[in-house]
């Protein structure tokens, strides 16, 4: 049924029944592997992000279908949708954000524990998508700092999969000193977050 | 008897005489006007009699037309009768200085959150109205959006050049004056008779 | 203002005797739902468990979508109809072509209209795969979203064939279509045809009989026929009440008139009831699909290849003649830079979306764009009643009437 795929040239090719995730570098000698605490850490961060979809509209049809089995999420690692913000990692905001509801995202951002990153999914939720009108708020950025942007409208699930990807490389190298840096704390300060 | 347009109007005509007026078919379906003090009492006597028996409310909205004076706010109500699947809509038009207007919420109880949606958007005062408040717009807007003097997007938006998107400045699709009213048709001089 | 105990007295709650009174809490079912609802709150009072009274608060998600509409031109106002109910987005562009027609007197083909039939019928399938699987996972069976959201891709498919796009598809124009449907098209509807009907019946198989699922959705948010006619309820609603209301039926669009199909009731007005009626639906559309398919297959010959009305005006020409002739170069542009003026009138069109009556009120003055543009939502609508529907109901019976409403907050607030 599918027509000849002509532009996924860099399939990983497929060494054996089960694939394992990378190993970062490291020194491996009798019994010990050494290597760098943030590698480690960022390995298993980036595996088992846990999303909090904050879906509002039809972003959030294409959520569910990409949640579904056709576009399977789980196997990046985000089998628990956790909709507490307390328990979860990513922020997802997939949809429009009308300014009666900022103040809720905003809320909802300040509630979630460290580490945690924000993907705006949509064209609404990066920039107003076409919806530039006076109770449309014009892009989450302007309430909560944004880690990865997904444009589309609705984007492909396989877009949003590929911003799920993007954030796993932006977690895996993150510095373990970065949430302490003066860099950091400028820019919450800059939305008014302590 | 089948439910047909005349026996709608001469029912119409014969409980309420010269007030309500402006009948039209426009598209097939029946547009009438009344008076604004009439209105509840028009949409009872829709409601209740037998042979009319217009128990459904489809839709209830305004509409803003600033170049009429002292008429600017029009109510309109759209109903429909299932069993005899007949549809009629009127209008009641009030002035925008005083726009008051009684509730429907005690004819058809689908009228609540319409009238709040009118009042959100356009200012119409609906006295009795259990609720009144706005619904669609947050709680300090201080504005009735939907009416014509007010603009489209967030004026205090900084990422949108408004020129680029093609609005006002040079480019418009031109046919607003700035008061909402239709800008007239302009005939270039060649095609004049 | 009434004492405590008249209070609970007037709603119905049963205080234990000797009881001196006790405080509800306030719980905010708040705009952030487990993201299948959208966006709308309650501020429920609550007395225990049991549900005293509720307050809705609407208006999440407000996009201005009339406002914006006063300046557009009509072909661009069909990706803001998408938006509306999304779930089931090419009912609401059918539903505004149709009217757009309407104001403009164009009558469309026989095969234009069985087409329609088709795509529409394969949104209000997709919305109520939704709407029931998602009843299920609202009570906790999260198996039969997965096996039905796969066939649900299938018509995803069906849809980027014709359009494009999977979920917000701007499909249709005024007139018409934009293309033909392919065969590629019409091989994904075959096998949509053969493989669905097992599955829905996997599904139904799953819920139906359920001992589980029934104790929990009869019984749980009824409303009588009679107030639901009062505030405004249309659609698969409606229908679970008892009122046999169809706008497919009742004023038929699009040559409706063609197909038969019969139109499911219920009786009590509850989630139960809602379920069925949705799966049934369900089942209709299928026989509808077939129908037209086979109709389409019958149209033979030169009218068998027509997808679109002849409206120079409206609708663009090819682009072969755009280069060539010089009135389909005129009319090219003057439809692209919006230059085509609308007659003045107003009209006032309905469709039978997913979740009721969906209606277009129109008026134009005689410019380019409508002077105003109302949508009748039925979502809006209804959810006026959820506060006396779960009056008296554990919270999470408030839950699952409201997922069994499929309230779509695009719709609601527009």
């Amino acid at each position: 049924m599918a027509r000849p795929v002509s532009y996924n040239v860099n399939e990983k090719p497929l060494e054996s029944d089960i694939s394992i995730a990378e190993l970062p570098e490291g020194y491996q000698g009798e019994g010990f592997f050494a290597m760098k605490l943030s590698d480690v850490v960022g390995l298993a961060r980036k595996n088992s992000i846990w999303p909090l979809p904050f879906a509002t509209s039809c972003c959030g049809i294409e959520f569910m279908a990409t949640m579904a089995a056709h576009y399977d999420m789980a196997r990046f690692g985000s089998e628990r949708m956790a909709f507490s913000p307390r328990q979860c990692d990513l922020l997802m905001v997939m949809g429009t954000i009308a300014k009666k509801m900022a103040p809720v995202v905003r809320q909802v951002y300040l509630q979630m524990a460290e580490p945690r990153w924000v993907m705006a999914v949509g064209a609404c939720a990066c920039s107003g998508g076409i919806f530039d009108s006076y109770s449309v708020l014009q892009g989450i950025d302007q309430v909560v700092p944004v880690d990865v942007y997904v444009p589309g409208c609705p984007p492909r699930p396989e877009a949003i999969i590929d911003g799920v990807m993007r954030v796993q490389d932006l977690v895996g190298k993150e510095d373990v000193r970065r949430r302490n840096t003066e860099h950091y704390k400028k820019l919450l300060n800059s939305y008014g977050i302590q | 008897m089948a439910l047909t347009y005349d026996l709608i109007k001469q029912r119409l005509a014969e409980q309420f005489g010269e007030r309500v007026t402006n009948f039209e078919e426009p598209y097939g379906m029946l547009t009438f006007e009344a008076p604004a003090d009439l209105n509840i009492e028009v949409l009872q006597f829709l409601f209740n009699e037998e042979d009319l028996g217009f128990r459904f409310m489809t839709d209830l909205t305004a509409v803003h037309y600033p170049a009429y004076a002292g008429r600017e706010l029009a109510v309109v109500y759209h109903l429909h009768n299932l069993v005899e699947n007949v549809r009629i809509r009127f209008k009641c038009f009030i002035p925008i200085d005083q726009p008051d207007i009684r509730t429907a919420t005690e004819v058809f109880r689908t009228a609540n959150w319409l009238e709040r949606e009118a009042y959100d958007f356009f200012g119409v005062n609906f006295v009795g109205h259990p609720n009144l408040k706005r619904i669609m717009n947050v709680d300090e807007m201080d504005y009735f959006p939907m009416r014509k003097e007010f603009p489209l997007e967030d004026q205090t938006r900084i990422d949108k050049d408004d020129e680029m998107f093609g609005r006002g400045g040079s480019f418009d699709f031109g046919n607003r004056q700035d008061d909402g009213a239709p800008r007239p048709r302009q005939i270039p001089e060649m095609d004049k008779p | 203002m009434s004492t405590i105990k008249e209070h609970h007295k007037e709603h119905h709650i049963a205080l234990p005797e000797g009881s001196i009174g006790k405080t509800t809490t306030t719980l905010n079912l708040g705009p952030t739902h487990p993201a299948t609802h959208g966006v709308f709150q309650n501020i429920l009072e609550v007395d225990g468990e049991r549900i005293v009274s509720a307050e809705q608060t609407v208006g999440y998600i407000h996009r201005a979508f009339e406002k914006i509409a006063e300046r557009r031109p009509l072909y661009q106002i069909t990706p803001l109809t998408d938006r509306l109910n999304y779930c089931s987005a090419p009912i609401n562009n059918m539903g505004w072509h149709m009217t757009c027609e309407k104001l403009l007197g164009i009558s469309t083909p026989k095969r234009v209209d069985y087409l329609r039939v088709i795509i529409m019928e394969l949104a209000r399938m997709a919305d109520h795969i939704i709407c029931n699987s998602i009843i299920g996972v609202d009570t906790g069976a999260f198996t039969g979203f997965v096996y039905v959201m796969q066939y649900r891709e299938l018509i995803y498919e069906i849809w980027e064939e014709v359009c494009g796009s999977r979920l917000t598809t701007n499909i249709g124009r005024i007139g018409g279509f934009e293309r033909d449907f392919n065969d590629i098209a019409f091989t994904k509807l075959e096998r949509f045809l053969k493989e669905f009907p097992d599955v829905l019946r996997e599904f139904e198989n799953l819920f139906t009989r359920n001992r589980i699922f029934m104790e929990r959705t009869i019984g749980t948010g009824p409303i009588s026929a009679e107030k639901a006619l009062n505030y405004g309820f249309t659609g698969p609603n409606l229908r679970a009440t008892g009122v046999d209301y169809d706008v497919r039926v009742h004023t038929p669009y699009s040559s409706y008139q063609d197909f038969e199909f019969e139109i499911p009731v219920g009786t009590t007005g509850d989630t139960y009831d809602r379920f069925l009626v949705r799966n049934q639906e369900m089942w209709q559309s299928l026989s509808i699909i077939e129908q037209a398919y086979r109709k389409i297959q019958d149209i033979k010959g030169e009218e068998g290849t027509v997808f679109h009305a002849d409206v120079p005006e409206y609708y663009l020409p090819e682009k072969k003649d755009v280069y060539t002739k010089m009135e389909a170069l005129i009319y090219h542009f003057k439809i692209v830079m919006g230059e085509i003026d609308i007659p003045p009138g107003e009209v006032y069109h309905s469709v039978e979306g997913g979740n009721g009556e969906l209606g277009f009120y129109l008026i134009s003055d005689g410019g380019r764009t409508p002077y105003r543009l109302h949508f009748r939502r039925p979502c809006f609508i209804y959810y006026q009643a959820f506060e006396e529907m779960i009056r008296g109901s554990l919270l999470s019976d408030a839950i699952i009437v409201m997922s069994s409403l499929n309230l779509i907050a695009g719709e609601m607030d527009g």
